[in-house]
């Protein structure tokens, strides 16, 4: 599934930052290319031993720095490796989203996501459709221009 | 500043072909704090290692980053290469561009770009490493058994045969679990208690096993190598030591008519009772329920009611006032056998997700049984003498109707998966019906037959075909009364007919369920459970009887619905398992687990309330002359995993997980 190269060129290439645990969704990746399958190269992966260890500050640090999306993926409910971290993570996330909303960042740009170690296809399509509605959102405005805009 | 030495593998074509190796090679030299940044076909090949080793002493490297593929393949190679140049390996990282780059992209110049950002990540992130240890931690060599079934009973004789000391507690008067219920085991009918008996006996004389019946564990403490284990002995109103056994006191007892639970409730017991003769320990109990004495004193009668027990004990060994006593054991390794139950098929159910099946009429029509019923029914020691005889009028059943899957595979009745025994031993209820009822016809209705293992279909075919079970695949809408018979509406789905039958008897093969109070035991353990209570090991196929907490393991049919070669091969698994971590008196760990800045730390718990393991303790500061100034967080290292979500729940940040650290991940996303 990768990206028709017409429509490439004409459209911005968003960059987006993918916060994964080690146990189900890195070695869901790995079994994706293990599997060859094509994907769109605008993910690029950062390692955790579990979505337990993410810290919102990495969400919000990753847009100040340029990311235009965020994915953030781990076992599924009940297969957390560490018994419950991802039910932390889901908790936390579910606060995050909320601010997200109300500092002004479409919580689009954010894709919470559960993907395990023998999912290689659904992380493929996990990464291609946020890259996708990424695209579409167009490039993160940085934080003090949404601050900005929300004054006015 | 940092030396770090960047080497960019090719994995001869695999990333070659896809990301311009020298390319990234080169981009990476030009990093500050990168001294050293070279690209080579075959990074994980001996020659390859050379170059890293080399490149450690001659540059003075003090971080390694190797771009090549996944770090679950090659990591613990590279670390060891480090470590041989004498480097600390945790001072060694992988950037992924195998897996996560070139197999998965085709556009030469993209993955090159690419590959670079994820090497980057790494550069940057390893400039925050720390030099690391392993860690030791002391193994204390006994294991705690808990549940006395024959899992129970062959992990403990296995690990004791090892040379290790064993506490088996077993929550029932005598051990042997189910399998001394039974009457003849498939694949090979021979009899249960023949082979069971002998390993009972085993032990109960083992010099280095410590058999506590009738107790049941009340908590669990510690970590792997390291459990501290309160075990509740439940009061028997016997005092062990002087009892002998002679049996005076259950023949003396005069309340002679109550349901024994051995006898599946087809037979009677007293009230002070061994539940079955070979019972091991072969010590009575008192069920004080039941007994004449209790129940005048708990309505407050002055004068002892009863007490005979007491006066034909010779030994005197009975005391109607003894308590639960309690007692704690250390141990380094915990195996949890505690086995299954038959659902419970009447109307009520314990759980609101369970649904009986009330058109069965199980509980008001006495000739309505389940298998273990028929086990006890076919029994030789049974109370039946091994006779089959219905409950309700003691005459021989002609025709006997029996179900499979009664609750199995019914998603609707709560239980969506399949109990594995019930196809061999209705099999084996239908052959041993035909031995003793030559003349007696049996109809199984089946979903479908289940026979996998050595000898099971064959074992199935036999009954079909040489004790002339007649099996109908379809299921059955009702049992009802009609006269002396029971009505048996159905349908066979083959032929599509209704079927309609009446049978003398129907014996119900209901789900295998996981004991009562076991998600209890499980939270003491920190042991997860699926959905139905079933225990949950680390990885179906590659860790099948461990579980997620280090040092406890499972066997038998608490993990799932289990005979008995499956249960006796986990249980003898789990005991390789426990033997291999007694081998060494310490234990060695990766130490990327979290620490504590006690500087900083406030002791607010909330890393204690998010830890899955309960591996944050309190610590107290003190000042010199003694004086508390607070209590902090700190993490038994024995017992954290590093998942790290304490760190990302810690307000002030004062917890830290080596090899994730907060500086190394934003340092990575700095590096976007
Ligand atoms: C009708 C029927 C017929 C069968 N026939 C056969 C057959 O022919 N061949 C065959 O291979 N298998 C047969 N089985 C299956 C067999 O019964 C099981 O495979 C076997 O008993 C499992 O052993 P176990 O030790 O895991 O569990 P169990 O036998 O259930 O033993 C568990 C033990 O743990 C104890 N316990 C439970 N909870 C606690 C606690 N919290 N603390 C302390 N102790 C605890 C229990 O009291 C019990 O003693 C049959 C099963 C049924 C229902």
């Amino acid at each position: 599934m990768s990206v028709p190269a017409k429509e490439k060129a004409s459209s911005f290439e968003p960059n987006i930052v993918a916060f994964v645990c080690n146990w189900c969704t890195y070695t869901g990746a790995d079994l994706a290319g293990t599997s060859r399958l094509n994907m769109a190269p605008n993910v690029r992966i950062i390692r955790l031993p579990c979505t337990g260890r993410i810290d919102t500050l990495f969400i919000l640090k990753a847009f100040e720095r340029g990311a235009d999306g965020v994915i953030v993926s781990g076992c599924h409910p009940a297969d957390c490796h560490y018994t419950a971290g991802n039910y932390h993570a889901r908790r936390r996330f579910a606060v995050f989203r909320e601010l997200m909303e109300f500092m002004g960042v479409d919580p689009q740009r954010i894709t919470f996501s559960w993907v395990s170690a023998s999912e290689g296809g659904k992380w493929a399509e996990v990464v291609n459709s946020t890259t996708e509605k990424v695209r579409e959102l167009g490039p993160f405005v940085s934080y003090p221009r949404v601050a900005h805009a929300q004054v006015k | 500043m940092s030396r770090i030495g960047v080497f960019i593998c090719h994995c001869g074509e695999n990333i070659g072909r896809t990301v311009d190796c020298a390319q990234v090679a080169q981009a990476m030299g030009e990093l500050p704090g990168v001294v050293h940044s070279v690209d080579y076909k075959y990074m994980c090949s001996d020659p390859g290692q050379a170059l890293i080793k080399q490149a450690i002493k001659e540059h003075n490297l003090d971080g390694v980053v190797v771009g090549a593929c996944s770090p679950h393949m090659h990591e613990k190679t590279f670390r060891k290469a480090a470590a041989a140049a004498g480097l600390n390996p945790y001072l060694c990282e992988m950037a992924n561009i195998r897996e996560h780059c070139s197999w998965i992209h085709e556009d030469r110049a993209e993955a090159t770009e690419k590959a670079k950002g994820l090497v980057r990540f790494i550069v940057e992130k390893i400039k925050y490493n720390r030099p690391l240890s392993n860690i030791f931690i002391p193994v204390n060599r006994r294991a705690l058994v808990i549940g006395g079934g024959i899992a129970g009973i062959q992990a403990a004789l296995d690990i004791a045969d090892g040379g290790r000391e064993v506490i088996l507690v077993e929550k029932e008067s005598s051990i042997g679990g189910h399998m001394s219920q039974l009457s003849e085991t498939f694949p090979t009918l021979d009899c249960s208690q023949c082979i069971l008996t002998p390993r009972m006996v085993e032990v109960a004389q083992h010099p280095r096993i410590k058999l506590l019946a009738y107790s049941e564990v009340e908590s669990v403490d510690g970590y792997i190598g390291n459990f501290e284990v309160k075990i509740r002995q439940k009061a028997r109103s016997i005092d062990v030591s002087k009892c002998n056994g002679c049996g005076e006191c259950t023949k003396n007892c005069p309340n002679k008519k109550i349901p024994s639970e051995f006898e599946q409730g087809l037979g009677f017991r007293t009230a002070i009772y061994v539940p079955f003769p070979q019972a091991v320990p072969n010590i009575p109990v008192l069920d004080r329920d039941n007994c004449a004495l209790f129940k005048g004193r708990a309505k407050g009668v002055k004068k002892q009611v009863c007490g005979k027990c007491a006066t034909v004990c010779g030994r005197r060994a009975i005391d109607f006032d003894q308590q639960d006593s309690f007692i704690t054991e250390k141990v380094g390794a915990i195996i949890v056998a505690t086995g299954y139950q038959l659902y419970w098929i009447g109307k009520e159910q314990e759980s609101e997700i369970l649904h009986g099946y009330g058109e069965y009429g199980y509980g008001t029509i006495p000739d309505v049984i389940d298998g273990l019923q028929f086990e006890r029914l076919a029994s030789a020691s049974g109370p039946t003498g091994g006779k089959i005889l219905r409950p309700s009028d003691g005459k021989e059943p002609k025709k006997i109707v029996f179900l499979q899957c009664i609750g199995s595979r019914d998603r609707a009745k709560g239980m969506e998966y399949c109990s594995k025994i019930c196809c061999m031993y209705v099999a084996k209820h239908t052959m041993l019906y035909h031995h003793k009822v030559h003349d007696g016809k049996a109809i199984v209705f089946y979903m479908d037959i289940r026979a996998g293992g050595k000898g099971y279909d064959e074992f199935v075919r036999r009954a079909i075909e040489e004790s002339h079970a007649l099996y109908l695949r379809g299921r059955v809408s009702s049992l009802t009364r009609n006269g002396d018979t029971i009505r048996v509406q159905g349908v066979d789905t083959l032929s599509g007919e209704p079927v309609s039958i009446d049978a003398d008897m129907v014996v119900l093969a209901t789900a295998m369920r996981p004991q009562p109070g076991i998600t209890s035991l499980a939270q003491k353990l920190s042991v997860s459970y699926d959905l139905h209570g079933f225990l949950n090991e680390a990885h179906p196929k590659l860790r099948p009887v461990e579980t997620n907490t280090a040092g406890i393991f499972v066997a038998g049919a608490c993990q799932a619905p289990r005979d008995i070669p499956d249960s006796v091969a986990m249980a003898s698994a789990t005991a390789s398992k426990v033997l291999g971590l007694f081998s060494n008196e310490q234990l060695e760990r990766e130490p990327l687990i979290a620490r504590v800045d006690r500087q900083t730390c406030t002791g607010c718990f909330h890393c204690e309330r998010v830890c899955p393991y309960g591996a944050v303790e309190r610590f107290e500061v003190k000042d010199r002359k003694g004086n508390l100034i607070k209590v902090i967080a700190e993490v038994n290292q024995g017992v954290c995993q590093g998942c790290g979500t304490c760190q990302a729940t810690c307000p002030s940040k004062s917890i830290e997980l080596d090899g994730f650290t907060d500086e190394q991940i934003f340092a990575a996303v700095n590096a976007l």
